[in-house]
């Protein structure tokens, strides 16, 4: 018997990172714009979501895939209701998407005739962060009431965002939260991290926020 | 939790690898985690023991080697290490830091058994 070493160095997780990139250049093929949107339960994520369909569905054809952990149907029922395809993964109790169910989501829309597929992870300010999707775009809803402190205690979500959604802006005033010391803790992780103040009670910033997304995906190459 | 998915991920990169090398037995595993990663090594050990049965791994070894979280201060250049929740630069107070290490999340090298040649 011979006992040896083998040098390995790969990722673990390398084998959904490789199923992701075949979904990005799949939905690039498709001409659909994908964003993952993360954030914690309660962060206001499906509101959000509504908000966003409901600012673009005269201006372009949006598809929901929505990620639960269990077979309930609240959120692609309230995104159906709007008139927009929605397709609901239940995870069967996994805190996260993973980039196979989302390659399975994907086959139910619609996609020939869709410009932006919108992705609700599971709440959750862990998990999600470790298993790339295959989106173009990474987005974390954070909002006021989860409190200043979790860029410091949740870093790793923050490390791979492309864009941060400040939820409950109009919660502010009742609540003790430090925008600066949010931001400072923002900034060690994601320098220059694009961010939008929003409140789906208010809509305060949401027309920022369409305008920004509204460019990105006529600007996608499409 | 995701650790049983990270542990699936950590047997199909060994069983991979000990096939490729003709391995009769995979001895231990060497795995490299930042502190940043958020996995809990005793959920890995846990679901290690139940899903490598039957499998080239059966009771080999994981070794988890902790690398520490490194920040760069990008205003004094002072780097410093953190332990438990990210932190200003402790030199000048600056927030406008570079991430060095912590991050890393991968297995390194595994040890296998082969027959004599």
């Amino acid at each position: 018997m011979n006992s040896i070493r083998v040098p390995v160095v790969e990722k673990i997780l390398s084998a959904n990172d490789q199923l992701a990139h075949q979904n990005r250049s799949f939905l690039k093929s498709k001409g659909v714009f994908s964003i993952n949107i993360m954030a914690s339960p309660g962060a206001g994520k499906t509101s959000f979501i509504l908000q966003t369909i409901q600012g673009l569905k005269n201006r372009m054809n949006v598809g929901v895939i929505e990620g639960d952990t269990a077979a309930v149907t609240i959120d692609a029922d309230k995104i159906s209701e709007v008139g927009i395809p929605a397709v609901q993964i239940n995870t069967g109790g996994d805190c996260h998407l993973d980039a196979v169910m989302v390659a399975g989501g994907m086959q139910q829309l619609p996609l020939e005739n869709l410009d932006l597929m919108i992705i609700e992870n599971v709440g959750n300010l862990v998990c999600p962060a470790a298993f790339d999707l295959g989106t173009d775009i990474n987005i974390l809803i954070a909002s006021v009431p989860e409190g200043d402190d979790k860029p410091y205690k949740y870093p790793a979500i923050y490390r791979g965002l492309d864009v941060l959604i400040l939820n409950k802006m109009d919660l502010l005033p009742y609540i003790k939260f430090r925008p600066d010391y949010f931001k400072q803790g923002v900034e060690m992780l994601n320098p220059g991290l694009t961010t939008f103040p929003v409140s789906c009670t208010t809509g305060e910033g949401i027309q920022e926020w369409l305008d920004w997304i509204e460019n990105r995906v006529k600007n996608s190459g499409k | 939790m995701h650790e049983l998915a990270v542990t699936e991920s950590i047997l199909s990169i060994s069983e991979k690898y000990a096939k490729e090398n003709g391995a009769l037995k995979v001895t231990s595993i060497n795995l490299v985690i930042g502190r940043l990663s958020s996995i809990v090594d005793e959920s890995v050990q846990f679901y290690w023991d139940i899903i490598s049965k039957e499998s080239l791994c059966y009771q080999a070894i994981l070794n988890f080697e902790r690398r520490s979280a490194v920040l760069h201060c990008n205003v004094c250049d002072h780097e410093y290490e953190i332990d438990t929740s990210l932190q200003p630069c402790p030199a000048c107070g600056s927030p406008n830091i570079k991430v060095i290490s912590g991050e890393e999340f991968f297995v390194d090298s595994i040890e296998i058994e082969k027959a004599d040649e």
